[in-house]
C-alpha cells in the first residue's frame, strides 16, 4: 500500500495536521511526503523526521506562490506516475482546492473533513461530517487514486525525530498558472482554530459592560465595538495564559468586534479542542455545530437559560467581566504562571 | 459583464437533522437557498450594479429548487435556469462539476460564474474548483471583495493566514465569503418579479450531457454520539471564588 501525503505548508510553516495525516499513511503501509514550494529543503527535512519513507520535492519558482492550478497538475501528473493508493491531505483551504481540481484530472473523488478512515481491501472507507455536523456519514471512493483531506487533531501525531536522515527526491513542476499573487496583507494575525488545543471564545455578551465609561465622542456602534474589544481583551488574556487561540461567535463577528478567521460554527471554522471555554456566547445551534465536538466545555454566562449550558461540562451563570479576570489569576496562581 | 451565481437547495439551517432509517430526515423544516450562496447571489449584484451586465442564478437538483431560484430572482437575479433530471439523483461532486459546466456552456459562457464557499449539506467546498478545473478558467476562492477592472478581476482572498490580493483574466470561477456583506433581502417588487417568472429546466438531454458515474457514494448514515456529561454548575459567594472552584475543575480534567 503507497499513500502520498501532501505536505501543506504557508512560506513554510507547515500546517500540523500535515504531520497527523503522515502518521495515518504510515500505518497503512509506505508513506510518500509530497512538498510544493520555492525554497522549501526545511520543510522536506521535517516530513522525513516525521516518518516519511521518501519525500518528493517540486521545488520551483513557479511555485514559490500556492496557486490551485499548479500545484493540481504538479500532484496529478506525479500521482498519474507513480500510481498511489491514496492521497492524504490535512484539510485547509489550499488543499480542498488543489484536491478538488486533481480528482478532476484523475477522474477519481475527494472524501473532505475525514475523522476516521479505514482500509477495506483495496479501498478505504472515510467518516465525515455532513449537514454541519448534525449527521455523519460514511463514503467510498470508487477511484483510484482514493483522496481524502483529513481533519485536524482527528488523528495521532508522530514523533519527530531530529536529525534523521532519509531518501528526498527532486521532481519537476507542471501546470500553468492561471492568476498571479499581488500580495499578503498583514492586518489580520494568523489565527489557526482547527489545530488548537485550548480556544476561548466571545459572544455578543463581551459588549455588555455597562460599567465602562466609551472615550467621549463615540457614537452608539463605535461605544459598542469599543465595550466589545475591551470584553475581548479578557478573552485573549485567558487564552494566552493557556496558550490557546481565541474564538468567536457569529454575533461577535457581525457585530464588527473581532475578524471573522476567529468565527467558530456554521459559517465559520468546526473546531475540536480539548477545552473550550464560551464566554457570553448564548449558543445558537449554528455555533453549537461547530464546537459541541470539544473535549471539555465551560460556559459561562448571564443566562441562566442560554442554550449553551445544555452543552457544557461545566457552567457559570454570572458577569463575564467579573468572572473572567477572576479565573485568569487562579489559573496563573494554580498553574505557577 | 455576463454573471452566473450558482446555487443549491438545502434544509434550513435551524432544522434538526438527523439519520433516521438511512436516510436524512429534516422534518418539516423548510427548503431554502443555501446560505452561503445567498452571499454569491449578493456578490454577483454588486459586480452588476458596479459594471452592468446580467445576473444568471443556475441550479442543479429537483423541481423544489425553483424556490432557491426564486428567492435569487427576489434578490434582484434577472434570470434564473434549473437543471433538473432523474438519472442526477446520486450526483456527487465531480458530476455536480461536470454538469454545472455543461449549463454554463449552454447558457452562453460568462465571464464570471460566482458561488458560495461551500453548501450546508454536504459541506465538502468542492465544487467551485472543479467546475473552474473542468472549463478551464481561473479559479478563485474565498473571496471577501472583488473588483473587475478592464478584462481582469482582482479579489481579496480571506484565508487562515490573513488575507491575500489575487488577480486573473476573465473568464474566471469565484467563491464568496461573508466579507462580500450580508445579502440584501428581496424585496417586495422583487418578490412580485420572481412569482411570475417562468424558470426553464434543461434535462441532461438538453445539456447534451450524460449522468455521470458518481464515484463517491455513501455506505451509512449515522448520528453523531449523545453527549452524557450533565452540565455541572459553579456557583459560589464571589468571583473570585468562582473561579477558584472552576480553575480547580479544569485543570482535573487534564486538557491543559
Amino acid at each position: 500500500m503507497k499513500t502520498f501525503v501532501y505536505i501543506d505548508h504557508f512560506k513554510g510553516d507547515v500546517q500540523p495536521a500535515s504531520w497527523e495525516a503522515l502518521g495515518l499513511a504510515k500505518s497503512f503501509g509506505t508513506a510518500v511526503a509530497l512538498v510544493f514550494g520555492a525554497g522549501v529543503d526545511a520543510v522536506a527535512k521535517a516530513a522525513v523526521e516525521y516518518g516519511a519513507d521518501e519525500v518528493l520535492v517540486a521545488d520551483d519558482s513557479s511555485l514559490t506562490d500556492y496557486r490551485a492550478e499548479t500545484y493540481a497538475s504538479t500532484l496529478s501528473a506525479l500521482a498519474s506516475s507513480l500510481n498511489p493508493n491514496l492521497i492524504l491531505f490535512p484539510t485547509t483551504a489550499r488543499t480542498r482546492e488543489m484536491a478538488a481540481m486533481a480528482a478532476v484530472d484523475l477522474n477519481t473523488g475527494v472524501l473532505t473533513d475525514v475523522s476516521a478512515l479505514e482500509a477495506n481491501g483495496d479501498s478505504f472507507v472515510a467518516t465525515r461530517p455532513i449537514y454541519e455536523g448534525k449527521v455523519l456519514e460514511k463514503t467510498v471512493c470508487s477511484g483510484k487514486p482514493v483522496m481524502a483531506t483529513i481533519r485536524g487533531r482527528a488523528f495521532p501525531k508522530p514523533n519527530r525525530e531530529e536529525g534523521k536522515s532519509g531518501t528526498i527526491t527532486k521532481v519537476v513542476a507542471a501546470g500553468e498558472a492561471k492568476s498571479t499573487v499581488e500580495g499578503y496583507s498583514a492586518s489580520e494575525s494568523a489565527v489557526n482554530l482547527g489545530d488548537a488545543s485550548i480556544i476561548v471564545s466571545g459572544g455578543r455578551g463581551v459588549s455588555n459592560n455597562p460599567s465602562l465609561t466609551p472615550p467621549a465622542g463615540m457614537d452608539e456602534k463605535g461605544a459598542e465595538v469599543w465595550r466589545a474589544q475591551q470584553g475581548f481583551a479578557l478573552v485573549t488574556d485567558l487564552a494566552q495564559l493557556l496558550g490557546g487561540a481565541v474564538g468567536a461567535s457569529r454575533a461577535a463577528v457581525d457585530g464588527g468586534y473581532i475578524t471573522y478567521a476567529h468565527q467558530v460554527g456554521q459559517t465559520g471554522k468546526v473546531v475540536a479542542p480539548d477545552l473550550y471555554i464560551a464566554c457570553g456566547i448564548s449558543g445558537a445551534i449554528q455555533h453549537l455545530v461547530g464546537m459541541r465536538n470539544a473535549k471539555v466545555i465551560v460556559a459561562i454566562n448571564k443566562d441562566a437559560d442560554a442554550p449553551i449550558f445544555k452543552q457544557a461540562r461545566y457552567g457559570v451563570v454570572g458577569d463575564l467581566f467579573q468572572i473572567l479576570p477572576a479565573l485568569t489569576e487562579a489559573m496563573k496562581k494554580k498553574l505557577g504562571k | 459583464m455576463k454573471i452566473i451565481a450558482c446555487i443549491k437547495q438545502v434544509p434550513d439551517s435551524e432544522a434538526k437533522v438527523r439519520a433516521e432509517g438511512g436516510q436524512v430526515s429534516w422534518g418539516d423544516a423548510p427548503l431554502v437557498i443555501n446560505p452561503f450562496d445567498e452571499y454569491a447571489v449578493e456578490g454577483a449584484l454588486q459586480q452588476k450594479e458596479a459594471a452592468g451586465g446580467t445576473v444568471t442564478a443556475l441550479c442543479v437538483g429537483p423541481e423544489s429548487a425553483k424556490e432557491a431560484l426564486k428567492h435569487a430572482l427576489a434578490m434582484g437575479a434577472d434570470e434564473a435556469v434549473l437543471v433538473s433530471d432523474a438519472a442526477l439523483n446520486d450526483l456527487d461532486t465531480v458530476g455536480a462539476a461536470k454538469v454545472l459546466a455543461a449549463a454554463i456552456q449552454k447558457i452562453g459562457g460568462a465571464d464570471m460564474v460566482v458561488f458560495g464557499r461551500q453548501t450546508l449539506d454536504n459541506g465538502a467546498g468542492l465544487t467551485p474548483a472543479q467546475t473552474a478545473r473542468v472549463l478551464g478558467w481561473p479559479m478563485l476562492g474565498l473571496a471577501g471583495q472583488i473588483k473587475v477592472e478592464g478584462g481582469s478581476v482582482n479579489v481579496e482572498r480571506v484565508l487562515e493566514e490573513g488575507r491575500q490580493s489575487m488577480k486573473a483574466n476573465l473568464p474566471a470561477v469565484l467563491s464568496v465569503v461573508q466579507s462580500i456583506g450580508e445579502p440584501r433581502y428581496p424585496s417586495f417588487m422583487g418578490i412580485r418579479k420572481a412569482s411570475k417568472a417562468t424558470i426553464p429546466i434543461w434535462s441532461l438531454s438538453d445539456l447534451g450531457a450524460t449522468a455521470p458515474a458518481p464515484i463517491v457514494t455513501r455506505t451509512e448514515l449515522m448520528n453523531p454520539p449523545v453527549q452524557e456529561k450533565e452540565v455541572e454548575m459553579v456557583s459560589g459567594e464571589t468571583p473570585a471564588e468562582i473561579a477558584e472552584k472552576l480553575a480547580d475543575k479544569i485543570i482535573a480534567e487534564k486538557v491543559l
